[in-house]
Formats: structure tokens, sequence, C-alpha cells
């Protein structure tokens, strides 16, 4: 064995970090006939869409969950059903109460309908003309979601020009359009709620996807448009469709790679980035710990905003400005995850035994006061004491995931602030665990019981483990001062970064976080120079 | 009025959307939920099980069976081996499609064949002077296709199944139930087709549903069916072809070479059936051929993005003619298409003028957005869409 000396091949493009939105940037990249090398620090790619058997026989999607928002362009562009994915759907989302009674949302619209109608009649019709209208406003956010975003400070002319299509694009909008994605962006999700619905379990499980990975309440300001972004979510162009990777999501993440190889890009797993090589203020490699300098025309970086720039270029390369921004880009991560192997489907109280919805997600949100006291607790620093949970049995879905006849179970929990009152230790970390099996077996009893093993993952394990800063799933919080134009800062919106060579691809770019992998193309189609 | 399968006690109780369809005179579900989308779903992912007893099923059995169906299919059943199948159409006598299904060699003297149509007349019209009988045994053999990744696990659960390779049956008792299973299907997944007789047929349904659920086992209907055939590639009577004995004009009628079924015609063979015709036609190449087709998605949702609506998608596999066009020639027609859910293409099935039909060909093909007609850009691709390793593995 000779000890590795510096790389000798030179590659167009060196991508940090083997996450979903790294392997996409690397795939458009190699599919333009570039060289490409995706560089990741772990053993495996996915980043935090991975899956992995974490007790014999039973396999989990660790991190991310579901999939729903990864941008249908990139699974037709990528073919990424030939490199093994395949998604199936969820089907409901089932809202126990803790009166024993339940809402349930059904994908059949009249089963939808008279299920919502047994709690309001009006709700029952509002609910069509609420979707209709996200319907709608999802149309007119979709193609932004494709575009780097135009800096409104600059004077550039292809930022002009970017403008003004953007003008034009919002110009098209009716009146009453218009308003309502001015709510959206303006509005909490609890109060742009209950503009429509009565049913506090219905305010309460919608406005949940307003709050998720954000350090916000369903009352704060900002959520609404939180909401709009997971309504964006599409499969078979149908919008707020939610879908499971067969196989977990590192289904999604080995179909990407395999993509990105069969195009040629080379993948090095547990090569870790110490450093972006720069030389003459530009970016031209990246050093590995251990000291290989692997060198390229250009590197692209998925890791977090704050990963990329304070660590891996460090201060010294950067404008003060740009250093500040970045300082201030807010993570503070608010959920942790907890994965049950189960010896048995857990029973609810409000629908015993196995069941349809059981093949859906369940949310633990009864009401809209529930959710906001789990944030109370959480603006203090402490966990939920009864959290805000968002739960699937994979299993239920995909056999494979469990022995025959077991299931596993996906937990989503909120809030587990990272800045937790004393920090996270084992003990809270457990505490945690207990905190969410109690809440939960007030639904379903025979759940303790039916737990044979658990894992559970606080904020500070999604950082320590997956490299996301603050434990932050979105790579930075999905508020509207750090989305668009002032993701991750202002003036460098468009994957560029103040070092030549050197970009950004991962969820701390527009359009944000989410297993989309928009920031992936978006960027790589930058860096070729063309629009997407 | 409708006949009912040996299942109908079971599948009745279990087809909650009363989505009803008629198979030869038999009433059997389109889809047992309230959408099939999951029930196609069980397909790729897990295990679907259909009922399957409309077929028509042939019991061809005596000293010259092999030479009987020698005679009327298209390929050779004097060498098809004791526990082969073998998927094949049949010809008239110019050489034009009357049916297509399986023959089955159960032993060196008795086949089973399986039609979409009555055949019997027609079997017994070619066994003259042959030493052959010839029983149609549709209503005493109940029939069910357990398809899917997990099929073969879960059969397993029930008893001692022989290895079978592609197209191969074997003799199983399961539960103590005998059945002949055969590694066969329409979905162009793993999957096997079970053949018991119908005073067995509710024992063996339970026994499939109870060892099957810990495996996701998912009873499924037509129209799951629909979709997962068109992704395999696989021809459906009377939709995708019209059969010979039924065609007004000629011009309704196809060969095997029409029908992309070449490979199933063997002309080194002895006569049979339509040989004469064949060999001509093979000569000459045929005048049109039977391939796939994928629909452009930016071409569609360009098309809906002008009249300002997101791009709809078809939610169940349509059957219908369709024109498809070179410029301004109609390049041919469309039979069968759909969303691959799995796939995440818009794929349809069709008959092209062989000048057309090459891989790769860029043609248009008729949609209706809004109610105008418009065009969108479809480009001729290889059968079949969907082609798991493990369909043959």
């Amino acid at each position: 064995m000779t000890e590795p000396k510096a790389s000798v091949k030179r590659y167009d493009a060196i991508v940090i970090g083997g996450g979903h939105n790294g392997l996409v940037c690397a795939a458009y990249l190699a599919r333009a006939g570039k060289r490409v090398v995706v560089l990741e620090r772990r053993e495996r790619v996915g980043g935090a869409a991975m899956s992995e058997e974490v007790f014999p026989g039973f396999r989990f999607s660790v991190f991310s969950y579901v999939v729903s928002l990864l941008r249908p362009e990139i699974i037709r562009e990528l073919d990424l059903p030939r490199h093994g994915l395949h998604i199936l759907p969820l089907e409901s989302t089932l809202t126990p109460l803790p009166n024993g009674d339940y809402l349930a949302q059904w994908n059949d619209h009249d089963q939808n309908r008279r299920e919502l109608a047994r709690h309001s009649l009006r709700d029952a019709e509002a609910y069509d003309e609420f979707g209709l209208v996200l319907h709608q406003m999802a149309r007119v956010i979709k193609p932004v979601l494709r575009m780097a975003p135009p800096d409104p400070a600059s004077l550039h002319p292809r930022e002009l020009l970017d403008l003004l299509k953007l003008g034009r694009h919002f110009r098209g909008l009716r009146p009453e359009q218009f308003n309502a994605l001015w709510k959206l962006l303006t509005m909490s999700s609890a109060d742009y709620l209950a503009e429509w619905f009565e049913t506090e379990a219905l305010k309460a499980t919608k406005s949940a996807s307003g709050i998720i990975g954000t350090l916000l309440g369903p009352r704060s300001p900002g959520t609404a448009y939180v909401l709009l972004h997971h309504y964006m979510g599409e499969l078979d162009g149908v919008f707020r469709a939610w879908g499971f990777a067969k196989g977990g999501n590192g289904s999604v993440s080995a179909a990407i790679a395999g993509a990105a190889q069969a195009f040629g890009a080379e993948i090095r797993t547990s090569a870790a980035v110490s450093q972006v090589l720069i030389e003459g203020g530009k970016a031209v490699g990246a050093v590995l710990e251990g000291g290989e300098e692997v060198r390229g025309k250009i590197v692209a970086s998925s890791a977090d905003p704050r990963r990329t720039f304070l660590s891996l270029v460090g201060e010294k390369h950067l404008p003060g400005e740009f250093v500040q921004s970045i300082r201030r880009f807010k993570f503070r991560g608010a959920s942790a995850k907890v994965n049950l192997a189960l010896g048995e489907l857990p029973s609810f109280t409000c629908m015993p035994g196995a069941g349809p919805h059981l093949r859906g997600a369940v949310s633990i949100s009864p009401s809209v006061d529930y959710l906001e006291r789990a944030y109370d607790d959480a603006k203090y620093g402490e966990v939920s004491r009864r959290p805000y949970m968002d739960i699937v049995i994979p299993s239920m879905l995909d056999p494979g995931m469990a022995p025959p006849g077991k299931h596993v179970m996906s937990i989503f929990v909120q809030y587990a602030p990272y800045h937790l009152n004393g920090g996270w230790t084992d003990a809270r970390r457990e505490a945690l665990g207990d905190a969410v099996l109690d809440t939960l077996a007030e639904y379903a009893p025979n759940l303790k019981s039916a737990v044979l093993h658990r894992q559970v993952i606080t904020p500070a394990d999604i950082e320590r483990v997956v490299g996301l800063a603050e434990g932050n799933i979105f790579q930075g919080e999905l508020s509207l001062q750090q989305m668009f134009f002032l993701r991750p800062a202002p003036a460098w919106s468009r994957y560029r970064t103040p070092v030549a060579g050197l970009w950004q691809c991962g969820s701390g770019t527009h359009p944000g976080g989410g297993v989309m992998g928009a920031s992936g193309r978006n960027a790589a189609f930058q860096i070729l120079g063309r629009r997407a | 009025m409708l006949k009912t399968t040996p299942f109908h006690e079971r599948t009745s109780a279990l087809c909650v959307s009363h989505a009803w369809r008629r198979w030869a005179g038999y009433v059997v579900a389109s889809s047992y939920e309230l959408s099939h989308e999951r029930e196609y779903h069980s397909i790729r992912a897990a295990a679907a099980l259909f009922d399957v007893s409309p077929l028509y099923k042939y019991r061809v059995k005596g000293r010259d069976a092999a030479r009987l169906l020698d005679r009327v299919i298209t390929r050779n059943a004097l060498r098809a081996q004791v526990g082969q199948v073998l998927y094949t159409p049949w010809c008239d006598a110019a050489g034009k499609v009357i049916d297509d299904g399986t023959v089955a060699r159960l032993d060196e003297t008795t086949f089973r064949m399986t039609a979409a149509e009555p055949n019997l007349r027609w079997l017994e019209a070619n066994a003259l002077g042959l030493e052959v009988s010839i029983d149609d045994v549709s209503a005493s053999v109940a029939a069910l296709s357990l398809q899917g990744p997990s099929s073969l696990s879960i059969l397993r659960e029930l008893g001692d199944i022989p290895a079978l390779k592609y197209f191969r049956l074997g003799q199983a008792t399961l539960r103590g139930i005998p059945v002949t299973v055969t590694r066969t299907g329409y979905t162009g997944d793993l999957g096997y087709e079970l053949w018991v007789s119908s005073e067995n047929a509710i024992a063996l349904w339970d026994a499939l549903i109870a060892a099957g659920r810990p495996y996701g086992i998912q009873p499924a209907g037509m129209l799951a069916l629909d979709v997962a055939r068109i992704e395999a590639g696989l021809m459906l009577i009377d939709v995708d072809y019209v059969p010979a004995n039924k065609a007004l004009i000629e011009s309704q009628k196809s060969s095997p070479y029409e029908l992309d079924l070449g490979w199933a015609v063997n002309l080194d063979k002895g006569h049979f059936v339509g040989r004469g015709a064949l060999e001509a036609e093979k000569a000459r190449g045929p005048q049109w051929q039977f391939v796939g087709v994928e629909i452009g998605w930016d071409a569609l949702e360009r098309l809906y993005a002008e009249v300002g609506l997101a791009t709809r998608l078809p939610a169940t596999a349509w059957r219908m003619s369709v024109p498809i066009y070179s410029g301004v020639e109609q390049a041919g027609y469309a039979t069968s298409g759909g969303w691959s859910p799995l796939l995440k293409k818009y794929i349809a099935l069709a008959h092209l003028r062989s000048s057309w039909a090459k891989p790769g060909t860029q043609l248009d093909i008729e949609i209706t957005v809004e109610h105008k007609r418009k065009r969108a850009a479809a480009r001729v691709v290889k059968k079949p869409f969907f082609d798991p390793e493990r369909k043959r593995a």
C-alpha cells in the first residue's frame, strides 16, 4: 500500500456531502458531461435521507421519513424509478382525541366529507374550497421553486430580468389570489386556518405542517407559508400527496446515487472534508481529514451554511458582512425522532385493531392550544411535556421493513429544542423517549407492551450523526426572513458564494428543506450556466 | 344472470367499492377498495391476489395431445417438457391471431390450455383423426394469481413449493390442498398462478390470506391488473387486438408479427395452422408493429399550462383507440395506456406502421385538453416498460 498522495485526478466539480441535495447536484453535473466526485464524510451516502437496520430485522428511515416534496422533475430527469425508487402512497391522517373520538382525513373524497361532517357540516363544505385555494397557491409558488431567486437589491441585468419575470408572474394573479397569497405569506397558520375551519382537531392537524422543523408555534406569524411549502408536495400531478419510499428514505438517496453514478459521477464515502482549498481567492478543491487534497475546477458544498462557510471555508476568506449574515442564520433545531420496533400493531382506543388508518399518518394534534402549549415549553428551553407527533408505520406499507408480522413505527416529535436548558444528556434523551411513549400510550394503550426496541434521536444527535447544524432538519429554519432571496444571506441566494468557484447546493439555499432536491438541481443549473 | 366465481363468497365480502366488472360471463372485482391505488402498489411492493377463474381452461389429454396443440399453436408443443408452460398465440389459416394464452404440459399426455375466449370448437376442429380428448374444465378448475415480490415467501408458508423457474409448473400440497402452481402471471413481476379444484377454492383463498397477511397480501382487482400489464407490455384481447374470428373486416385482424409475437412463432417445426401465411409474412416483414410509447411530460405540462391547469393524468388505465401522428401523417394508434405510478411515466401500447416503429422515433399522440384535441410529443420505446430481475430470477 502506498500513502494516498495529492490526487492527480482533476475533476470538473467536487461536491461536498453526499446527502440527497449533494447527490442531485452531482447527478445533474455528471449528466452534463462533467467529471464529478462526491465526498461524503460518513461510510454511506444519504445524509439525513437514509435507511438502516437499527435492530436486527427492523429497518428504519432513521431521520427523514416520508417523500412528497421531492421534485417530480428530478424523478423524471434522473429516471429515479429505474434506479429503484418506488413511492408508496400514504393514505390518510388520523388524529386521535383525548375524549376517545377521532378526526380522520381520508383520500377518498366522499369518505372524507362524511367524516368531516361528523364534526362540522361547515368544515366539510369548506374543505374542498380550501383545497382549491391551496392548489392554486401551490401552482403560483411552484415555478418559484425552480428558479434561482433574483436579488431585489441588485442592478445586474440578469437579476433585473428575473425580477421582471417574477413580477409578471405575480401580476398575472387575480386580486383574490394575490390576497390569499399575501395572507399565506404573513399570517400564522392557526389564524389562517381559523378563517376556514371551526373543528379544533382539523385546524390543529393542518397547522402542524406550518411548524414542522421550526422553533415557532402555530400562532407565530409566517407559519402559514410553511403550511404552503408542505402543500407543494406532489405525487403524480396531485399536490399535497405524501408517500413512503419502499425500503425507506435511504432508497431515495440510493436511487439518486445510482443515477449519478450511471452518469459517471464518482462517489467517495468515508471521505470527510476538513477544509475547502482556496488559492488566490478561488476555491480549487477540498482537503480531506488525513490531508489528501482533491482538486477540481469548482467546489459545491451541500453542507449547511454554517458548516460550509464558518468551518470549511473559514472567516478569513469571507467578507465581514457575509460572515455576520451566516452567523445570524437561524438553525434552532426543534424536532426529535423516536423509532420503535414493535412486536404487534398499536391499537388506538378511538379506532381499535388493525385497519386502513394504520397505513396513513397518525397525528397527535388534538387542538391548536395543545400545539401552542407544546411550543410554550420549547420557547423556554424545555422539551414539550405533551409533544406534537407525526407517526407512520412504514411496515404497513412496505412489510419488508420488519420481520413478518412485526412492525416499525416512526415518530416525529416536536418540540425538542436543540438549546435545551442544561443541555442534552443520555438521561434527557431517554426522558424524551419516555414522554413520547407516555403521551402516545394514552391513545394506544397496548403500545408500551408492543415495544421491542426503541431509538431516540435528539437534535443534538442529528447534528452529531448527520452534521446538520443544531439538528435543524431544513439546514436552517424555514422562516420568512431566511427564505427566497435571503437564503442563506442577502445577495448570495443564487447558489454562488463570495469565494469564486465555490457554490452552495444544500437545503440552506432556496427553496429550502425537506427531501426536495430542488436546491441541488437549481445549483447544478446555475453552475452549468443554464436556466432550469 | 352473470356467473360468480368459486371465490365469490370471499371476494364479495371484501369488495367495499361495489365496483364489479364482467369477464367471460362472470363478475369479478374492478377494485376491492374505494381506489385501486393500493392494490396496484401491492403488486410491485408486496403481493396481490387476483381471482382469475373466468379464464377458459381446457384439459387436452391423450396419445396425440401434444400433436393437437402443436398443430394449433405457433410454438412447439411437441418439444415442450413436462412441467413447462408456453405462452403462445394461435392463428387461423391466414396466419391471423385468434387468441392467446398458455399451454402447460402436466405430464407426457396431458396439457392444460388457458384462453381468453371459448376455443373448444376450434380445438376439436383441429383434432380430426387424432387420439385426444378435450374437456372444458373452466368451471371445475378455479384459479388465483399471486403476484409480487413477496409471492414466493407467502407460498412457502403454506407448504413445500418446488423451485420453479419462470414459466415452469409444479404440483404442491398447500395446507392439505392439492394445487398446481405455475410461475406465470399477467403483471411482469415475480408471480405464481394457482390452479385448484373449485371445491377447494375457498379453503385455498383463506389459507393464502392468513399466511399472506404478515407479508402485506392484498386482494386486487382488474383496474390494478390493467396498469401492471401495460407496464409489463402485455396485450389484451379485444382491447389491443381484435381476434381474427371476430373481425368484421380484414384490416381489423393482426398477425403475431404485427403484435410483437414473432418470437413465439416457430417456423422450424412441422405444419401448424397458419404456417404458410406466417412464412410469407415473415419474409415480407410485417406492415404493423406493436410497440411501447412514452408520452413526454414536458409537452403534456405545456398543453395544460396553456389553459391554466396543472397536468392531469389519467387515474386509471384507459382502453381506447388514440391516434398517433408523424407530422401530418397518421403513424398508427394506441390501444391502451395510462400513468405508471411506479415508473412515473405516461405510457401506452400502440400499433404503428413499421416505418415508424423503431425505438427512439419521435411522434405525436392525440390528447384532449379541456375539450380540445391537441397533440403531445411521444417517443417509441422498448417493451416491457418495467422488467424487474426478480421476474425471471
